[in-house]
């Protein structure tokens, strides 16, 4: 599900909280670490040399496509699975040999894995029934559960007579009640519908905030992850290929990999001819000299790629006035009018397709950008990347 | 649900076949028994009057009805033996019924957990004994059972007896069968709903704070229930009137309903009383049967 509107989604994006980034303070103890933690399955590797410290109060994301090896982090995490190589540590602890059912860890399961044969209430009172806490106490901590997740009324209610979102939630209540050190939640908003999933999202945002708590999500949806994580871990393969904020991840991927997994990105290959402090100049031949701030670990000579993505390219019908370096002519390909955006494919003369994503800032225009029209991409020095790999 | 709303009358037929199926074979020959159950005995063809004759007209429909009376249900009631019969089939069929849950759910549990791979092949092993006669597997446990037989062949070679136990017409014998016979009954409902049951249900248990055994208790358990109770019923309820396990296999001292039934019918010829012990019959094993019948509409409404 790749178009213009998620790859322009980190604009709407709630920043970064402010003050809020432990990672980046050496002296911060980590609540949950991975040290070199790996795992597999009859011959195949799920997890290969995973090493991630995770912060208290941080929500984080671990984003990649199916198989990448990101549930399994989360069952290693869980308890459900116990890892090959490595350890895991929580608070500084080893807890391998913590049993799934003592870890101070709850998960909400992607098919939310509700008791069909007990009420929300039952359901809910679950976990703290099981620590033998007084029935008056368990009574009012479960009515504040379902309060908070506004699910009063359905208290006598079984899980088969609720919608997907309630069930969601009571899915959400339970795994909260017990006040977990750290909340797992596998892809828990999955089955939801579109719309549904982006309020959810925000009230998840809202509650972790609000209890303080750390929740780890993983999914397979980057604009989900974007939306909600303070940092996202990309995973391919059962490797982490990068840990950052989602800003991070998406103006500053670290390799071609990371830039075509989220959002949209034209990559330019061409071969370094000057580094220097100002930024690097590459020549390709798609798309002629190439000037970027960016700095690059690379000396001239060397292949690297141009990265850009769509919404930072301009498209102008008219050549500029003076234009060696940033600009390339082609012509329309294809055009996706998005209502907020509109999408061009523009073929260069070169043969490469570019793309650009461009915001219908006004509801009409004059000459609108027809097919099959010679266009002029252009971009600032600042907009495009130098990638490495 | 008829779309033009009302039914056609070929979906009325669909909905008549198995009432008509349940008249013909199951309400009219009741019905038969019943009236037979309060006629008198007699030396005649068939063995008992008063008989229906169309041909007498109302009058005599009238006389036949008027003859009509309770009193072999008053001998059920008086005489000792039929209630010890009674009294018999229930404590077997609750015992055996008891020992095939203990044992088939186990048995259940274990093939439901086995891996992917070899659960078409334990299935199979649970029904393949229905490929045989279920009177030539009685007969081998006749010989099993006997006095040089297998099994006391072995308690000697074993030297775990000194003496070859009777093992043959007594009560365990009885149990024995009948555990043996009716275990497939058990064990695959109990089976078919452990097989559905959703694994990750355990994993939010234990995630939750349960230890495995608690985690069977409070989840394994109360959602097999379906299966258990469907198990139980398809059990107890022909356990009760069973006659040829306990007819080869136990002892003609106390009798199972079954036998008493036989008895009246084969060797007295006393059909009426016969046709009593019946109808009580039927309607002791109703209670269980509706018992079932309400599980069954409920799990339904619920939609599993």
């Amino acid at each position: 599900m790749k178009n213009g509107a998620d790859s322009s989604n980190y604009q709407q994006r709630r920043g970064a909280r402010r003050g809020f980034a432990p990672w980046a303070q050496p002296a911060a103890q980590a609540l949950v670490r991975f040290d070199g933690v790996s795992k597999r399955f009859g011959g195949a590797t799920a997890v290969e040399q995973v090493s991630l410290d995770i912060f208290l109060g941080e929500f984080f994301a671990l984003l990649g496509p199916s198989g990448c090896g990101k549930t399994t982090l989360l069952r290693l995490l869980a308890g459900f699975e116990a890892p090959d190589a490595g350890r895991i540590l929580l608070d500084g602890q080893d807890i391998a040999p913590v049993p799934p059912y003592r870890r101070p860890i709850n998960m909400m399961f992607q098919s939310y894995a509700l008791f069909p044969h007990l009420t929300v209430e039952g359901n809910v009172a679950f976990g703290l029934k099981q620590e033998r806490l007084p029935s008056a106490e368990i009574a009012t901590r479960v009515e504040e559960m379902l309060a908070l997740v506004r699910l009063e009324g359905f208290a006598k209610r079984k899980p088969h007579q609720l919608s997907g979102g309630q069930r969601q939630r009571v899915a959400l209540a339970r795994s909260l009640i017990k006040r977990p050190r750290v909340l797992l939640l596998d892809e828990p908003l999955a089955a939801l519908d579109k719309k549904l999933r982006g309020e959810t999202q925000f009230e998840l945002m809202q509650l972790q905030q609000r209890l303080g708590l750390t929740f780890i999500i993983v999914t397979h949806d980057q604009q989900e992850a974007m939306t909600v994580a303070d940092r996202i871990a990309v995973m391919d393969r059962g490797r982490l290929i990068q840990v950052a904020t989602p800003q991070e991840i998406y103006e500053r991927p670290n390799s071609r990999w990371v830039a075509d997994f989220i959002g949209e990105i034209n990559l330019i290959e061409g071969r370094v001819i000057d580094v220097g402090a100002s930024g690097t100049v590459v020549a390709s031949d798609a798309a002629g000299r190439l000037r970027t701030l960016s700095p690059a670990d690379a000396k001239p000579g060397d292949v690297v790629w141009v990265a850009l993505r769509p919404e930072k390219v301009r498209i102008a019908q008219e050549a500029p006035a003076r234009a060696e370096e940033n600009c390339v002519a082609g012509e329309v390909t294809d055009i996706g009018y998005l209502g907020d955006l509109s999408i061009y494919k523009v073929r260069l003369d070169s043969g490469t397709i570019m793309k650009t994503a461009v915001a219908n800032v006004t509801r009409l225009v004059e000459r609108p950008i027809a097919w099959d029209e010679r266009v002029w991409l252009t971009w600032a020095p600042e907009a495009a990347m130098v990638l490495t790999r | 649900m008829g779309k033009r709303g009302r039914q056609s009358w070929s979906e009325r037929l669909v909905v008549l076949v198995p009432y008509l199926w349940l008249s013909a074979f199951f309400l009219l020959p009741f019905l038969i028994v019943l009236k037979i159950s309060l006629s008198h005995t007699a030396i005649a063809q068939p063995p008992y009057t008063p008989v229906f004759d169309l041909a007498a007209g109302w009058n005599g429909l009238a006389q036949a009805l008027s003859a009509l009376s309770f009193e072999n249900y008053a001998l059920l009631g008086s005489d000792w033996l039929y209630l010890a019969s009674y009294l018999k089939s229930l404590e077997v069929a609750a015992g055996s019924t008891l020992l095939l849950l203990l044992i088939g759910f186990p048995v259940a549990y274990g093939m439901a957990r086995a891996p992917r791979r070899w659960q078409p092949v334990v299935f199979v092993l649970v029904v393949l004994p229905f490929w045989t006669s279920f009177l030539i597997r009685i007969y081998a446990w006749i010989n099993i059972l006997q006095r040089d037989g297998l099994l006391n062949q072995g308690l000697l070679a074993l030297r775990i007896v000194d003496e070859p136990p009777a093992w043959l017409s007594t009560d365990t014998a009885v149990y024995i069968g009948i555990v043996y016979s009716y275990l497939p009954f058990m064990v695959l409902p109990i089976y078919a709903t452990l097989e559905k049951m959703d694994e990750t249900l355990l994993e939010a248990a234990a995630d939750l704070g349960c230890p495995n055994w608690k985690a069977f208790w409070l989840v394994t358990l109360p959602l097999s229930r379906p299966g258990i109770v469907a198990g139980v019923l398809l059990c107890f309820i022909p356990i009760v009137g069973e006659f040829v396990i306990p007819d080869l296999l136990g002892s003609s001292q106390t009798m199972m309903i079954g036998q008493t039934l036989w008895g009246e019918f084969f060797a007295n010829r006393d059909w009426p009383v016969a046709s009593a012990v019946a109808v009580v019959l039927l309607c002791l094993l109703v209670v269980p049967i509706v018992v079932y019948e309400q599980v069954q509409t409920r799990d339904l409404a619920r939609g599993r």
